[in-house]
């Protein structure tokens, strides 16, 4: 039998959580903030970005607080010089991998990426950039995909095939020529399975898939998926 | 064009084995995309539809494992391949060099088939033979230490040869 309840620390502060939770989960439940990015309460957890790294005690790697579960005296700690540094770091790789030039984009002023950037005091890339370019789909009578803004976090493919239950999109490729498909790499308007139900356009982090003719602040519902699993028979 | 047409069933029906073979297991996907390979020599969307519908996993995630490995072709392949090792020490050694010449003297980008159907050219991650760099394989022969001139007069052999037999 495993304990009902287990005890760590999380930045010196004792705290219980149930041995199912991760350490993203019994943090936020004690009120102490870890930045996330693919992370979106309500979807699998995808441990992609790695913003949410924390160290553990014990453990000489960093850990995805959003993928690991906790375990009794565990010891955390989320934030530090060298937790920072990554975070940075990360923030700075997805700016310089795909073209964000915040000005000139649909998501300016509601964009997680963004708002990530200017909390960690990111205003440059060390790095050189890739910003290669590539087309927009624009052929859906609502939706836009431009991969030339995505950070590849799969929220929409997550929601797509958890929530709305038809997986029309994926990924292609891998590495640096990993890119959003829609069913068999079809321009969106010919897909067959989706119901276009927006909810895709709803949890994008940025402004890679976006609705037509609106403003995004309108359109984007990071709450959707909880709201959504919260109410649903298990 | 009916004989075409069956021996494309007969090869759907090798594929339909496997599947059966596997029970429609979910996870047999990989080794069922190897037979579809095997079979057909690419894979096309109406046999990745197919294979979809049969292990009931949606297309995109078909298509998204399909494309993960570099081994599958998802377009037919000119009769004859070019692959350039694109690794780590190939690189280093200038293999981009030879590959952007056949791109200019065959009028064929990489990972795509000339229009005459005779040439593809494709590039894949270290082939394990790093102390040979930079490696090129012309068909199924490995060529060692290769040059932008060795590589061009093979091709141009091979593909000369085709015409005075035609
Ligand atoms: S609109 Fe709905 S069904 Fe279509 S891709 Fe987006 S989430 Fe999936
Ligand atoms: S389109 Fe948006 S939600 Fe989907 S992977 Fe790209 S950034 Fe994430
Ligand atoms: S939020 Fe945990 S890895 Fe992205």
């Amino acid at each position: 039998m495993s304990e009902r309840i287990v005890k760590l620390i999380i930045d010196g502060k004792e705290i219980f959580a149930k041995p199912t939770d991760t350490i993203l989960k019994a943090a936020i439940d004690n009120g102490i903030q870890i930045p996330t990015l693919c992370y979106l309460e309500g979807l699998t957890p995808h441990g992609g970005c790695r913003l949410c790294v924390v160290e553990v005690k014990g453990n000489p790697k960093l850990m995805t607080s959003c993928t690991t579960p906790v375990s009794n005296n565990m010891e955390i700690i989320t934030n530090s010089p060298k937790l920072i540094k990554y975070r940075k770091q990360i923030i700075e790789l997805l700016l310089a991998e795909r073209i964000h030039t915040c000005s000139v984009c649909i998501a300016n002023g509601s964009c997680e990426l963004q708002e990530l950037a200017s909390k960690f005091g990111v205003d440059h890339t060390n790095v050189s950039r890739n910003w290669e370019r590539f087309e927009l789909d624009m052929s859906h009578e609502r939706f836009v995909l431009d991969h030339n803004r995505c950070i590849l976090c799969t929220r929409c493919i997550r929601v797509c095939d958890e929530i709305e239950g038809v997986h029309t999109l994926d990924i292609k490729r891998r590495g640096k020529d990993s890119m959003i498909i829609v069913d068999l790499d079809e321009p969106w308007s010919a897909s067959y399975s989706c119901t276009s139900c927006g909810k895709c356009s709803a949890v994008c982090p940025v402004g890679a898939i976006y609705v037509k003719g609106k403003p995004l602040s309108e359109t984007k519902r990071k709450e959707l998926p909880k709201f959504i699993t919260e109410r649903r028979r298990r | 064009m009916t004989t075409s047409a069956t021996s494309l069933d007969k090869r759907l029906i090798l594929v339909d084995k496997t599947i059966a073979v596997h029970g429609n297991r979910r996870d047999a996907l990989l080794e069922i995309l190897h037979t579809a390979h095997n079979v057909y020599g690419f894979l096309d969307k109406k046999i990745l539809l197919h294979i979809s519908e049969k292990l009931r996993i949606p297309p995109s995630q078909v298509y998204g494992v399909a494309t993960f490995y570099n081994y599958f072709k998802l377009k037919k392949p000119g009769s004859h391949s070019v692959t350039f090792c694109l690794g780590t020490a190939c690189y280093v050694k200038g293999v981009e060099e030879i590959l952007s010449a056949l791109e200019k003297e065959f009028n064929v980008k990489r990972g795509e088939t000339s229009s005459d159907g005779k040439l593809s050219l494709f590039v894949t991650r270290c082939v394990g033979a790093c102390a040979m760099a930079p490696n090129v394989i012309v068909d199924d022969e490995m060529i060692g230490k290769a040059t932008k001139e060795v590589v061009l007069e093979r091709i141009r052999k091979i593909l000369e040869s085709e015409r005075v037999e035609a």
